[in-house]
């Protein structure tokens, strides 16, 4: 997968499971306050990330830093690269 | 009992015959049928009834996500329904958080769409790591009550009742005794039940459930009549706004009618076959709790759910205290079985009943099973003057239960 392969499907996952409008998907935005997920949300999310991508991140100590659509981005590509 | 007075001040409903309670009411006038043959149910090994009462048109997506979540359908259908009851009700927003509001509200089990979808993925290879975090929440034995509350911000007491059959009528009687004696102001009471193959099998299994008409649904179940074969399932909620008279006169709320009796029991004969003796006794009590006789009661809104031994027996009780001076019918026959939400959902098209002066006859009771006879069946619509209706639920696990409700006008 590309890089940008890996934002889209990242981004397209996200948006259908918490019903997000692409417009503010944004690598700025930050995921609790932007995009209004919440604790509950981000469990799902690693489940979301882990379905999409066929890994285990559930137990990473970076997935608890992660703030931004961005981050997730840099997280997910840092791990496919990673495996690669 | 008489403590402080309880009325009835907003109703809503989510039912195979419509999602609001004037649409209900309407059909109910009309003499429609809810049921129809459900594909899903042919695919279903052993099953052999296919027929149900699903509700339509129900669109979830109005609901904000981060609330419906942690809905299954049956919770769906208890917010939207309690919605409706607020509204109805015209209920003040800033009071839902007060802690003088509650929510009694119940369903015959949790989730079991959600149950069936978890295991399904559970059973190919045993891991629980694409487990999400709102599944509990939907297989909760108090996700309609708890969903209502979270999603309407209510933070007074919060009660999930499960008595199958009779979750909705218990609930409604839970609730006028907390109001009565001074515990809320207002509550939420109802139930709901979304439908599932596993319920149409509870009754299937135990030759209970009709299916006989699979190819002529609206002729099924016939409540009382000779040809009955049995239940029709069905799912939807029905959801009251009690409150404390009091209550009610001070906001200038409009009073549909008032809740004056009440009683549970349980029957130990068997917990699964219905026992005269015990229905009767429940009503007496029902009949001493409003302070009233036989004599009184205008009209009985019967549970009969069009099965062999119920019926006859739930007719003989009624034939025992009432004998042939009281209209009687079942709302089975246009609703089917709506289970957790059908005490409440008929206690709704009864508030009907009363407001239109308008009785609502059996459907599909054609020829009257001579061991139904005895009590004043009611064929067709009749108008007539009504203000006292006593209203019965009979449930499996031998959970007996009645309510009276009268006109708000005869005070």
């Amino acid at each position: 997968m590309t890089e940008q392969e890996v934002i889209e499907l990242i981004d397209s996952s996200l948006a259908e499971e918490f019903e997000l409008e692409r417009e503010a998907m944004t690598p700025e935005a930050n995921i609790y306050e932007d995009l209004g997920l919440d604790s509950l949300d981000t469990v799902d999310m690693v489940i979301v990330l882990e379905g999409a991508f066929k890994f285990k991140i559930r137990e990473e100590e970076a997935v608890r830093g992660i703030r931004t659509l961005g981050d997730i981005h840099r997280f997910v590509l840092s791990k496919m690269e990673q495996q690669s | 009992m008489s403590l402080t007075s309880v009325v009835i001040t907003g109703i809503g409903v989510i039912s195979p015959l419509g999602n609001n309670y004037e649409t209900l009411v309407e059909q109910l006038f009309r003499g429609s049928s809810g049921i129809a043959e459900l594909p899903s149910l042919r695919a279903v090994g052993g099953l052999r009834s296919r027929l149900a009462a699903t509700v339509k048109d129900v669109d979830a997506k109005q609901i904000p996500r981060k609330h419906r979540r942690s809905m299954s359908d049956m919770s769906v259908y208890a917010y939207l329904a309690s919605l409706q009851a607020l509204t109805m009700a015209d209920f003040p927003q800033e009071q839902l958080g007060s802690g003088e509001l509650g929510v009694t509200i119940g369903s015959t089990l949790g989730s079991t769409a959600t149950s069936e979808g978890f295991f399904q993925d559970y059973f190919k290879d045993y891991s629980l790591e694409r487990m999400k975090s709102g599944l509990f929440f939907q297989l909760m034995g108090h996700s309609c009550a708890a969903n209502v509350a979270q999603s309407l911000g209510i933070t007074g007491r919060v009660m999930a009742l499960s008595a199958a059959c009779a979750t909705s009528c218990q609930a409604i009687g839970y609730a006028y005794e907390q109001i009565a004696f001074g515990k809320q102001q207002a509550i939420l009471c109802g139930g709901a039940d979304e439908l599932h193959p596993l319920t149409v099998a509870t009754f299937d299994v135990l030759h209970a459930a009709s299916t006989a008409w699979n190819d002529s649904p609206d002729q099924a179940p016939g409540p009382f009549d000779q040809r009955r074969d049995g239940v029709v399932c069905g799912e939807g909620s029905g959801v009251f706004l009690l409150e404390s008279r009091d209550s009610a006169q001070r906001r200038g709320a409009a009073i549909l009618a008032e809740v004056v009796g009440f009683a549970t029991t349980s029957d130990t004969s068997s917990i699964a076959n219905p026992d005269v003796g015990a229905m009767e006794r429940c009503m007496r009590l029902a009949l001493a709790d409003a302070d009233l006789t036989p004599a009184d009661i205008d009209y009985i809104n019967a549970h009969a759910t069009g099965t062999g031994q119920g019926d006859i027996a739930e007719a003989e009780a009624l034939r025992t205290i009432f004998s042939d001076t009281v209209p009687v019918s079942s709302l089975k026959g246009h609703l089917g079985h709506t289970m957790a939400a059908s005490g409440a959902i008929e206690l709704a098209a009864s508030v009907g009943m009363l407001k239109q002066q308008r009785l609502f006859a059996t459907r599909n009771l054609v020829q009257i099973d001579e061991r139904c006879r005895g009590i004043q069946h009611l064929q067709h619509n009749e108008e007539r003057p009504v203000s006292t209706i006593l209203k019965n639920n009979f449930a499996m696990g031998g959970i007996n239960c009645t309510i009276i409700i009268r006109s708000h006008a005869r005070d």
